[in-house]
């Protein structure tokens, strides 16, 4: 007997009993969908985290100094040059200056969530931060130590109401008084506590507020992204030079931080899928069960077969067909669910699962396995009838 | 043709034995129609099962068209069944899901036959039993003399040599079965060799040759004198007409 008839009758006795059939599926059909939702929505999550940090810039290298005490030690000079030397691989560099519990007033009002940073006039470019008014932070503003500062547009609307009438303002930091001549584009929908809740300010004024002669936060970025673990090496070469010790300072990239991620949402990939192959496996022994009750209840059927000639063969491709078609069949009902489930989880917000074409074909290809390996041992079962007892059963 | 040379055929249970077949030799030529008679237990299924190459025998040599069947594989023997022989079974034994072109298909199917092959020849045995007119109908929307004439065309869809009926009248009253065992007569005139096996002495006084079957035993063989003539005259009528 071909496949092809196989596949036939297989298909006849699937429909032939479609309510059984459909229960038969049942596990296929929620294993399968379940690996697809699962698979889209951790694909969705790791797609959302991806673009976050492709926004803060997979070029950026940023560099903390803890020292070590003595004199060896750099300063924004040594890192200048250090940028210089290599601008085949480091486009810029900023330092980053966080001034710890700024006191921040503009007339009576008090901000006290706002967090104040030190960069130079790289740091717009570097850290994705552009003034939408007014001006970016420029060379002079850090060398002749003048009194400016970029806002953020929470702070902008919480004191002045726009951003439009921000720029010029006085704002006091620290006790001293700052002129507003740039406001930052939105990034967080200007939220108290956000990215936007925040000032940039010369860094060599930061360096006095934080009381700080030392800079140990500097951001590098790389020429680009292929070169970023190039210029994060030739970075680390030159501080292990200085220091000669690698605790001394500590260099981070954003593409290793990807890579954590990357990491992290594989090991939850992986256990969703020990979850799905969970069912599945509950699924193919559902598929089992039933078959060895068909052949149980084709017993006779097999006996006539044999006694027209069938072969241990004929009677094994013939039932482990069926368990494929069960299977596979369920396997596909599984992949319209998983696909559907996908789309309807679009609405949940954060969750914008995609479906992803390898998880479908390792899915179907999974069930399909399945119904060969649950399949197999009735089939044998129904191969080795004797075809005289067959023949007799009731 | 069918050439049984002293089997035997033991079912042991722990210490006592079976002999269903006790040292059976037989010999049935081409064109015979035979029946093998016995009461229930006699060993008169274990002879047809063997004959049938249902099941193997225990010791003996079993020679079908001269090739030894008693030592062959499952696979040679499903090969056999499929080729050499046809079966009608008491209980008619239809696929009660297939049609009747299905059902009568299920042995070319085994043979590899290409589709369209399979249903002229399908169509061609139930058109010889009578039922040409039936082909889609289930055999549940059937008689009981008309599934038996199913399953003999399903015996002969093959073309065998051999048809083996397994009491092919027992299901059925006496005047179905009179046409049943009527158009097992026209076969072997036809030229099939027909063996028949029944425990009722009026069907078998009908067969040109009678072996009874004993304990396991056979313990007479005769020639019904009669019905081999009345058949031959019968053939010798077809064939002036």
């Amino acid at each position: 007997m071909s496949i092809k008839q196989s596949l036939t009758l297989a298909i006849k006795s699937l429909l032939g009993s479609k309510m059984r059939s459909f229960l038969t599926m049942l596990g296929i059909i929620i294993g399968v969908g379940a690996v697809i939702i699962i698979v889209g929505v951790i694909n969705g999550m790791t797609q959302m985290v991806m673009d976050e940090f492709e926004s803060m810039g997979a070029t950026n290298i940023i560099v903390s100094i803890r020292g070590r005490g003595g004199n060896r030690s750099v300063d924004i000079d040594d890192m200048q040059n250090l940028v210089d030397e290599n601008s085949e691989l480091i486009s810029g560099m900023s330092p980053s200056i966080t001034v710890s519990g700024a006191v921040v007033k503009s007339g009576s009002e008090n901000l006290d969530t706002t967090s104040v940073k030190g960069g130079n006039e790289n740091y717009a470019l570097i850290n994705n931060r552009k003034a939408e008014y007014g001006r970016d932070l420029q060379y002079l503003d850090c060398h002749d130590r003048l009194l400016n500062c970029v806002i953020g547009s929470y702070v902008a609307n919480n004191l002045y109401g726009t951003a439009e009438n921000a720029l010029g303002n006085e704002i006091k930091i620290n006790g001293r008084n700052f002129t507003v001549v740039g406001v930052l584009e939105e990034k967080a929908d200007s939220e108290e506590s956000s990215d936007d809740d925040t000032i940039i300010i010369p860094y060599t004024i930061a360096q006095k507020l934080a009381n700080t002669f030392s800079i140990n936060a500097y951001t590098f970025c790389a020429a680009n992204k292929d070169v970023a673990i190039k210029a994060q090496a030739t970075i680390e070469g030159y501080l292990y030079k200085v220091f000669n010790d690698s605790d001394a300072y500590k260099v981070m990239n954003m593409s290793s931080l990807v890579d954590t991620i990357n990491d992290m949402t594989g090991k939850m990939s992986l256990m969703g899928g020990c979850v799905a192959g969970v069912s599945l496996l509950v699924g193919g022994i559902g598929i089992m069960n039933i078959m060895l009750v068909s052949v149980t209840e084709r017993t006779r059927e097999i006996g006539i077969r044999k006694s027209l000639g069938a072969t241990p063969w004929d009677i094994m491709s013939q039932f482990v067909v069926e368990a494929i078609t069960t299977s596979s069949v369920g396997g596909i009902i599984g992949i319209l669910l998983g696909i559907f489930g996908c789309f309807a989880l679009r609405s949940v917000p954060d969750l914008n699962p995609v479906v992803s074409i390898p998880s479908i074909i390792l899915s179907f290809t999974i069930s399909a396995l399945v119904g060969v390996a649950f399949g197999y041992f009735p089939a044998k079962k129904a191969a080795a009838l004797n075809p005289i007892d067959a023949l007799r059963h009731d | 043709m069918i050439e049984l040379k002293h089997v035997y055929k033991i079912y042991s249970d722990g210490d006592s034995e079976i002999r269903a077949l006790d040292d059976v030799s037989l010999f049935v030529g081409q064109g015979e129609f035979t029946s093998i008679v016995g009461s229930s237990g006699s060993g008169k299924s274990t002879c047809m099962n063997i004959i049938g190459c249902l099941d193997i025998p225990t010791s003996g040599e079993y020679y079908l068209h001269g090739n030894d069947v008693s030592k062959m594989s499952e696979k040679e023997l499903a090969y056999i069944r499929n080729k050499e022989l046809g079966f009608v079974f008491q209980q008619y034994n239809l696929i009660p899901k297939l049609n009747l072109i299905e059902n009568v298909e299920l042995p070319l199917i085994y043979r590899r036959m290409s589709p369209s092959q399979r249903k002229k020849l399908a169509a061609t045995a139930l058109e010889r039993v009578g039922l040409g007119d039936r082909l889609t109908k289930f055999p549940s929307q059937l008689s009981g003399g008309q599934q038996q004439r199913v399953s003999i065309a399903r015996a002969l869809a093959g073309n065998p040599p051999v048809i083996l009926a397994d009491e092919p009248t027992g299901a059925l009253d006496s005047k179905t079965g009179k046409d049943v065992l009527a158009l097992l007569k026209k076969l072997n005139t036809e030229g099939t060799t027909i063996v028949l096996i029944t425990h009722d002495n009026s069907i078998a006084a009908q067969t040109k040759r009678t072996v009874r079957i004993q304990d396991g035993k056979i313990i007479s063989d005769v020639i019904n004198e009669d019905v081999v003539s009345t058949m031959e005259n019968g053939r010798k009528g077809a064939d002036l007409t």
